[in-house]
């Protein structure tokens, strides 16, 4: 079974942050949910395994209610 | 209004016991002349069992319901003899294309597999079907239908269930050993009963409308997501015979349905889909709600309930009538063969097991649809909206464009009837799948696999090779023949490649079966009357095969 990798990955992490906010500048918030929504979907196909997504939408949503 | 058909009008002629005033008692009552009740009645009549249909009706189903129908009912009717007349009369069909805004994001072809014996889907009025069905019903002594004759109460006894039936001549008692209740949705019998119906409905409204026109539109299913004609809201457009076509307008849920269904409110609508310059007239309006529901069980005690009664779903997929027929088709063998006395009552437990298992997984294909037409919330929204403005460009995502998963038939994969895999086979003709449909020779007429699946069990044994004894062993023809005449209705086949002489034999020229069966020389399928896989085997073996059939039936495996 494959593991939603948690540890430190990116060798840029400033630069990753930033192409995430960058990525939704001078977009309403309509507009940046719909990028999300967007980012998420390539994102989970990219992922592919639903059991990493359902561990990653678990560890997400910790905390949140 | 209907321009294209004229409603039959059938009478009510008073039963000799009504009119007698004697209190009968019938192996076997269906309460409901719908396309279940009818086909329950035609495959009970097939197998010898005399039936009383009782419909509080005198016609055929009114107005605008079930529309598409697909190969597995297609295949059921096949057996009982009334699909030809459905396939010469619908429009066949295979190809569904979803539009968002006036681009296409998505296609699909439902029978991509060639050299079946049914299409994939046609498309008939329901009161062509029924009307088709009473047709086929009418010309059988053994089907006793009764019309304008309403059940109003149900009674369980140890041995019997009395029911009131009411009739323009009055209410008088019809006794039966067994009941199958097909009374659609609304079900007075599970009401008497007292059953709970949970599920949910879907806070949406739809408008359907069947016009008549002459359009030069493919025979395709056309689904649109916020179309130019009718922004924000689903449409969609399907080819129905008589130059009919089935138009459906998602409205929301805060929509008027009695304002909807004024025609200066549904012209201008139909017009901007079909365009202002195609005359059209219209045939049919209504306007739905739906649910997906279902009963916990399908069996309570001597009453079955089987179709609409039992489960309902929304009608994006198509599987209402699609998986009653089913429900009727898994029935019926198992009913006649406890009244005959072969088979323990609680193979009807398998009944519902089997058929609760295929509503579930109805109720979650059409669930999804409808969650993906009607969002639920703003969220799920935003997804189906990403998801429809990626399909454009991004093949992943229009795998997730759901506007109706069509209805596939069930494989009872945990069927306690299944007798599990020994032996390794390829494909997908594992033990509780529908058997899948191959061209074959028999007496040198070219037919088809399904015919030869005619409501028995049926024994294939792949035809060995020479140096195991020739196509088929003595030995292993003595022990089918044993079988074939024992008490269970029963038949065997050779599968041969090229002629053989051998009885009954089917002849793979094509390879399809063999193909699709995973055959290897000395393969045996043992394949239900309602023609689903009970077990298989590399080698025969007259024990297993036995006690595979014992199982089959409900009564513990023995030798095992
Ligand atoms: C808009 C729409 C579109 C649909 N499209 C499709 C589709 O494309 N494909 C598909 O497979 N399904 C479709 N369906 C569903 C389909 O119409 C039903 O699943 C189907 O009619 C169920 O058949 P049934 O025999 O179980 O019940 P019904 O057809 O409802 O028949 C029940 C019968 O029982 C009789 N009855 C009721 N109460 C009593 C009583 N107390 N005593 C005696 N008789 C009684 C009634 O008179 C009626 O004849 C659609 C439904 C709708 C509404």
């Amino acid at each position: 079974m494959a593991k939603l990798m948690t540890e430190q990955r990116f060798a840029s992490p400033d630069d990753v942050y930033q192409l995430l906010i960058d990525s939704h500048r001078d977009l309403t918030p309509d507009q940046s949910t719909r990028l999300n929504a967007k980012l998420i979907l390539l994102l989970a196909n990219h992922i592919g395994d639903p059991e990493v997504l359902a561990e990653a939408l678990r560890v997400a949503r910790q905390g949140v209610e | 209004m209907h321009a294209t058909f004229s409603y039959p009008k059938y009478s009510f002629i008073p039963s000799e016991e009504q009119r007698s005033g004697t209190v009968r008692r019938h192996p076997v009552v269906v309460i409901g002349a719908g396309p279940v009740g009818l086909t329950a009645a035609l495959d009970f009549a097939r197998k010898g069992v005399p039936v009383v249909v009782l419909d509080a009706e005198d016609t055929v189903s009114v107005g605008s319901r079930a529309v598409c129908y697909a190969k597995r009912a297609l295949e059921v009717w096949d057996r009982l003899g009334v699909a030809r007349r459905m396939v010469d009369k619908g429009v066949v069909w295979k190809i569904g294309k979803v539009f968002n805004g006036d681009r296409m994001v998505y296609q699909f072809d439902l029978l991509p597999e060639p050299d079946h014996k049914l299409p994939a889907f046609i498309n008939l009025q329901q009161y062509y079907l029924e009307d088709f069905l009473v047709t086929e019903a009418l010309k059988s002594d053994l089907i006793d239908l009764r019309w304008l004759s309403r059940v109003v109460s149900a009674r369980q006894e140890a041995d019997h269930v009395a029911l009131q039936v009411e009739t323009p001549g009055g209410i008088h008692t019809v006794e039966a050993e067994w009941v199958v209740a097909c009374d659609g949705a609304k079900s007075s019998v599970r009401r008497m009963l007292g059953l709970e119906f949970q599920g949910e409905v879907f806070k949406d409204r739809f408008l359907i409308a069947d016009v008549v026109m002459t359009a030069d539109f493919p025979a395709e299913r056309w689904f649109w997501f916020d179309p130019p004609f009718h922004r924000k809201q689903s449409a969609l457009l399907h080819m129905q015979p008589d130059n009919v076509w089935r138009l459906d307008f998602q409205l929301g849920w805060d929509a008027d349905p009695e304002e909807e269904k004024k025609p200066e409110r549904v012209i201008p609508r139909v017009q901007a889909m079909l365009g202002a310059d195609t005359p059209f007239e219209l045939e049919w309006v209504s306007v739905y709600t739906f649910q997906c529901r279902r009963l916990e069980r399908f069996r309570h005690g001597r009453i079955l309930f089987a179709g609409d009664s039992a489960h309902q779903v929304s009608p994006f997929g198509a599987r209402g009538a699609n998986s009653g027929v089913p429900d009727a088709d898994n029935l019926v063998w198992k009913l006649a063969l406890v009244l005959d006395g072969k088979a323990p009552e609680k193979l009807l437990d398998s009944y519902s097991d089997e058929r609760v298992a295929a509503a579930k997984e109805n109720i979650l294909n059409s669930t999804r649809s409808t969650d993906f037409i009607t969002p639920k919330s703003e969220m799920s929204r935003v997804f189906r909206d990403a998801v429809l403005e990626l399909a454009v460009d991004q093949p992943f995502a229009r795998s997730l464009v759901n506007s109706g998963r069509l209805s596939t038939p069930t494989t009872y994969a945990d069927s306690p009837l299944n007798t599990p895999d020994g032996d390794a086979f390829a494909g997908r003709m594992v033990p509780g799948a529908p058997a899948t449909d191959a061209p074959v020779e028999r007496d040198d007429r070219s037919g088809w696999l399904t015919e030869a699946l005619d409501g028995r069990f049926t024994v294939l044994y792949a035809a060995a090779s020479d140096e195991m004894g020739g196509p088929v062993p003595a030995k292993v023809a003595e022990a089918l023949d044993t079988l074939a005449a024992g008490p269970l209705p029963l038949a065997w086949h050779a599968v041969t490649e090229r002629r053989r002489g051998i009885a009954g034999e089917l002849v793979d020229s094509a390879g399809r079966l063999r193909e699709r069966y995973d055959l290897t020389p000395g393969s045996v399928y043992l394949i239900r009357p309602d023609q689903h896989i009970a077990a298989r085997w590399r080698r025969f073996d007259a024990a297993a095969l036995s006690a595979a059939l014992n199982r089959a039936i409900g009564r513990r495996a023995t030798g095992r």
